[in-house]
């Protein structure tokens, strides 16, 4: 593939789009001179036709869900229908100004309400807000709402959130950044919390722990019920990460583990885009004592049946806005449509489907000679292998098969995460592959796994099919290259 | 295997001490350490003239997949810092006990719970080094 | 219609693969009695001409009208190429970029953006983006506290009309950290220069103004700024991108430059789309780039000496430095970012200031034809493509009644700043045209009028 040149080596001097700003610049009358900038930035000059072939063939360089299956462990890569993009993108929703008055907004509010309501129900929890942006935010706001609720009992003093060594970094990182103290636990031989930590961790000065369940190792956590009753015995209030649900959707509610607040990626299990990175949306839902302290703004309800939005004046407790309105709303209502045309039932079976083709990838890839991080544990909605023996045996380790696999037309899964496997894979092949290709993967491991015991400087060299090999990270770290700058008698 | 040279002091938290011509220590970290950092990218060191308490974090070293703390083997002054590691910080990996060291500390107390070459290389050994 | 391929005849080969009888035994190491028969609470499903007709019958609830309301998210004319390219499946379905080989096009987009971005504030380096207008003015507020070595306050002095929602946000997500945000003194609508002699600067680490501000006027951002630095505090200038296609760049402000400029991204391309997905964007100089949250791609060479794109300085991020990291962030608004940089490429320079200076022309003539009405004044002149305007009698009513005919007016600021009595926010970009201004300048007139003469009736 040949590569693309920037868009700003593609710029001459005075070449428009026209047609998309004023034909003729007006006057600056009333901006005083010494507020104005003296030189032009540095944007490129083009044709439409330039940038319309520019962006579409960048875009071809790109692995998405489209074009390539997508094992990619906790990130729930499945399909994001058509219709969730279109029936959100039509002007009545994208025209909306936030502040616009709220009789104006009816149609769109009405989705959200009923979204906070669907919310409340796969989660069993009492109350909803839709405002986080995304996962880390609604982590952000839990554990803002964890401390708000021991402070407004008066026990300021719980400061300590616990953390299982498998959990995604976010959790640690958002604990820091609620001003708490990361305590973290390590996990027992079968996958499952070490329940002797968790006891000898919990005291006065535990504010909660923050889970995932299934874990982030790929597997159910079993002894859920008694790490609920020891952290609230203790004191403390749990926190479920949400972004493992689409493994339990419609089979196993958060509210009934002993959870007290959620945070759900709608990016994952309600198949908003991941865009290639972002926007997200991290809702958050909470048990009744901790309702007073959700983030707004919050959609309600009045008697006459229409809908408004509650703030601070309606809600003084709560921990405030994390927005500057109300959260990435064009994402809410693409989780929206999609949960409307999934229905009570679709849902289950995104997790039942979800579960089975995680646990046929793993029985056919356990089969042909890959081990199982927690061998004799059933998958969840993935799983992890460790490659630890063939990376020993033949040198080749994690990332080489993930960049064999991107060589062979695969997304690789998710590599050397949780950090305690050691050369680990994170398989997720979510619920809507068909078993063709869950077969074709399983082929391209295992074919990977035979040219690594074989030849495996070959594998080491992938990937060799795409516009570049690997890329020299250390280099990109050491001389700092993060924008474009003219070289002297290059047209600005 | 990695390099123990003979004549230094090593903690276990793999930072090494020299003693100098003027009392000052040298203070670096490991070959076996910056082998298993991988190749440094950054190394952010304390301000001369910061005190600093033995086993406090005063430095970090940075590769591309992991960020290290770099723990005070003695208690001190930090008298000096080496400025060539902003431009280059892979002198720690290429020379980790000469061009690569970090800083030198003018101590406050003796050094204390220290190992000598042949302790730490047993130390090594146990971890499965 | 939950989006799943299998027939049965699949589901049954997959199971006997397994070894499991059915897909209930799949869930057994749930304890049962978690385990639910069916989910409450969630409508049946349906079908994608069902729920075709329902969306379409809720959007149409928002009627046609002319919109005067700015206050931190603008309409903007949008090209037509920006969408149709920023949703394509290649774009659109892609994860974040972490395996850089196959992510060449994500990658090549966000550096294009950084270049754009650093330009555009005159500073040194961008990251990824981040959430919004309001969380990157946060985390700005965070990453200079960070860079704040020389043991000054937690405390950052903040201009009084920055936008406060932000300032709302920003509380938020600094409460857990003991940071202060103080006011500066102001008048007349804006930053009050002189009153700086008479800070203590030692007890702030950093001072933070954005341009133009809420109220659409001009700070005096150079006085600011020069105060600031020569006092040693940091300076982070939050900024309307499209302003800056013809404003002064925070980079180029007073002697020195802000340090980190901030702000929404929202008007290079983006939907207003009920407030969001927007995208905040973040600059700095390049010795505070360790300091910045947020993903930043970086070009290098690949094995075979090619150039290529990567997630770089990931040691600051949450995934390696967990709970020392610089910000949980742990995403960017790619989408988003992907739409700005095509909405960019497209205007031009000379696009961009064509656009900021008819949205700032259309502003000055939507205050000449409103203070040509009896019982409105302009508040503060200095203005972009917002301003403040007085009135004789409350705003929410006059805001309603012409909500009824058709124009949303701007919005009531009268409480949130009683220093102006009655007081409409209003702003004209781009796309009001001459006769948009005269309809709502007659219509505003002919709402005025009665009230007028009732209390002269009254008098």
């Amino acid at each position: 593939m040949m590569p693309e040149p920037l868009i700003f080596e593609q710029s001459r001097p005075g070449r428009r789009s026209p047609g998309h700003a004023p034909a003729e610049a007006d006057e600056s009358r009333g901006l005083p001179e010494d507020a104005l900038r003296s030189s032009a930035p540095l944007l490129p000059e083009v044709s439409e036709l330039q940038v319309v072939r520019h962006f579409t063939r960048l875009s071809q360089k790109n692995f998405s869900i489209d074009t390539h299956f997508y094992p990619l462990g906790s990130c729930t890569m499945k399909y994001n229908p058509r219709a969730c993009n279109r029936l959100a993108m039509l002007p009545g929703f994208l025209g909306a100004h936030p502040l616009e008055p709220v009789d104006n907004l009816q149609g769109l509010l009405e989705c959200l309400w009923e979204l906070q309501e669907m919310l409340k129900a796969v989660t069993g929890m009492k109350a909803v807000s839709l405002t986080p942006m995304a996962g880390a935010q609604g982590e952000l706001a839990g554990v803002a709402m964890i401390r708000a609720w021991h402070l407004a009992r008066g026990d300021g003093e719980r400061r300590e959130i616990i953390v299982p060594d498998a959990a995604h970094g976010t959790n640690p990182a958002t604990a820091t950044m609620c001003g708490c103290d990361v305590v973290e636990i390590r996990t027992g031989r079968d996958g499952d919390v070490d329940l002797e930590a968790l006891r000898q961790a919990v005291g006065p000065r535990t504010a909660g722990i923050m889970l995932t369940n299934p874990s982030t190792l790929g597997v159910f956590e079993r002894q859920i019920t008694e790490i609920a009753a020891i952290v609230h015995e203790a004191g403390g209030l749990l926190y479920y990460d949400g972004a493992n649900l689409n493994a339990i959707l419609g089979r196993v509610l958060p509210a009934a583990m002993g959870f007290d607040v959620v945070h759900i990626n709608l990016h994952k299990t309600f198949s908003t885009p991941h865009g290639g990175g972002g926007p997200g949306a991290g809702i958050v839902a909470v048990g009744e004592h901790l309702e007073p302290f959700l983030p707004v703004p919050v959609v309600a309800r009045e008697e006459d049946g229409r809908f408004v939005l509650h703030g601070q004046a309606q809600r003084p407790n709560s921990i405030g806005q994390l927005s500057a309105f109300m959260g990435n709303t064009g994402i809410l209502l693409r989780a929206y449509v999609y949960m409307r045309m999934l229905g009570a039932e679709g849902m289950r079976r995104v997790a039942d489907h979800a579960t089975l083709n995680a646990n046929y990838l793993l029985a056919r890839l356990a089969a042909g000679g890959f081990r199982p991080a927690w061998p004799g544990r059933r998958a969840s909605h993935e799983f992890s292998l460790s490659l630890q023996d063939i990376a020993r045996e033949a040198g080749v380790n994690a990332m080489d098969f993930a960049k064999a696999l991107l060589d062979r037309g695969f997304h690789a899964p998710t590599t050397y995460f949780p950090l305690l496997v050691p050369e680990c894979l994170l398989i997720e092949p979510t619920e809507t592959e068909t078993l063709e290709t869950l077969d074709a993967f399983a082929d391209a491991l295992l074919a990977i796994r035979a040219e690594a015991l074989q030849d495996p400087a070959s594998v080491r060299n992938a990937p060799v099919t795409l516009p570049v090999s690997r890329l020299d990270d250390v280099r990109a770290a050491r001389q700092l290259d993060l924008r474009w700058q003219p070289l002297a008698g290059e047209p600005e | 295997m990695s390099e123990i040279p003979e004549g230094l002091q090593y903690s276990r938290t793999h930072e090494w001490l020299r003693e100098e011509a003027d009392g000052s220590l040298s203070c670096g970290i490991t070959d076996h350490a910056q082998s298993a950092l991988g190749d440094l990218v950054f190394v952010e060191l304390p301000a001369p003239g910061r005190k600093v308490t033995a086993g406090e974090a005063f430095a970090t070293v940075e590769s591309t997949k992991a960020a290290s703390d770099v723990y005070a083997p003695v208690s001190g002054e930090v008298a000096a810092v080496n400025d060539a590691l902003e431009a280059d910080p892979g002198l720690v990996n290429s020379s980790p006990y000469g061009e690569g060291w970090l800083l030198r500390i003018k101590p406050a107390a003796p050094a204390a719970g220290l190992l000598d070459a042949a302790a730490y290389r047993a130390e090594l050994d146990s971890a499965g080094d | 219609m939950p989006f799943v391929p299998h027939t049965p005849d699949d589901v049954s080969a997959m199971l006997a693969t397994i070894g499991a009888s059915s897909i209930d035994e799949l869930f057994d190491e749930i304890p049962t009695g978690l385990l639910i028969d069916r989910l409450e609470g969630v409508p049946a499903g349906l079908g994608e001409q069902a729920i075709t007709r329902l969306m379409h019958a809720r959007a149409s609830r928002l009627p046609a009208r002319l919109c005067f309301l700015g206050a931190g998210a603008y309409e903007h004319h949008i090209p037509a190429a920006v969408w149709e390219l920023a949703t394509r499946g290649e774009f659109y379905s892609a994860y974040t970029p972490y395996q850089a080989e196959a992510s060449q096009g994500t990658l090549q987009v966000t550096w294009e953006y950084q270049s754009m971005m650093a330009s555009l504030t005159g500073l040194d380096v961008s990251n990824a983006s981040l959430y919004d207008g309001a969380t990157a003015f946060a985390e700005a507020c965070l990453m200079a506290v960070r860079a704040n070595r020389s043991g000054r306050p937690r405390r950052i002095l903040v201009s009084r009309y920055l936008h406060p929602a932000w300032l709302d946000v920003a509380r938020t997500i600094v409460a857990g950290q003991q940071i202060e945000l103080c006011e500066l003194p102001a008048r007349d609508g804006r930053s009050d220069a002189a009153a700086l002699a008479g800070i203590d600067a030692a007890g702030y680490c950093a001072l933070a103004v954005q341009q133009p501000n809420f109220l659409g006027a001009l700070e005096p951002v150079d006085e600011l700024a020069r105060w600031a630095r020569h006092q040693g505090l940091l300076v982070i200038g939050a900024c309307n991108p499209v302003a800056l296609a013809i404003l002064k760049p925070p980079g180029e402000w007073g002697d020195e430059g802000a340090d980190i400029a901030c702000g929404e991204g929202q008007p290079l391309g983006i939907p207003l789309s009920g407030g969001g997905p927007y995208f905040g964007y973040m600059t700095c100089r390049q010795s505070l780039v360790r300091q910045m949250p947020g993903r930043i791609v970086g070009r290098t060479l690949d094995r075979d000496g090619r150039p290529g794109f990567t997630l770089t300085l990931q040691a600051r991020e949450q995934h390696i430095r967990r709970s020392r990291s610089t910000s949980n962030i742990c995403t960017n608004q790619g989408l988003m970012v992907t739409a700005a940089t095509i909405y960019l490429s497209l205007l031009g320079a000379e696009g961009l200031r064509r656009v900021a200076l008819r949205c700032h022309a259309n502003t000055r003539r939507l205050v000449d034809a409103l203070t040509a009405l009896p019982g409105v004044s302009l508040l503060a002149d200095g203005f972009f493509h917002e301003v403040v305007f007085g009135l004789d009698q409350p705003v929410a009513p006059l805001l309603e009644k012409l909500a009824g005919r058709g124009i949303v007016g701007g919005l009531d600021v009268s409480a949130q700043f009683p220093e102006f009595g009655h007081a409409l926010l209003v702003c004209a970009t781009e796309t009001r045209t001459p006769e948009d201004i005269a309809l709502y300048a007659r219509t505003l007139g002919e709402l005025l009028a009665p009230s007028a003469e009732s209390r002269e009736h009254d008098a």
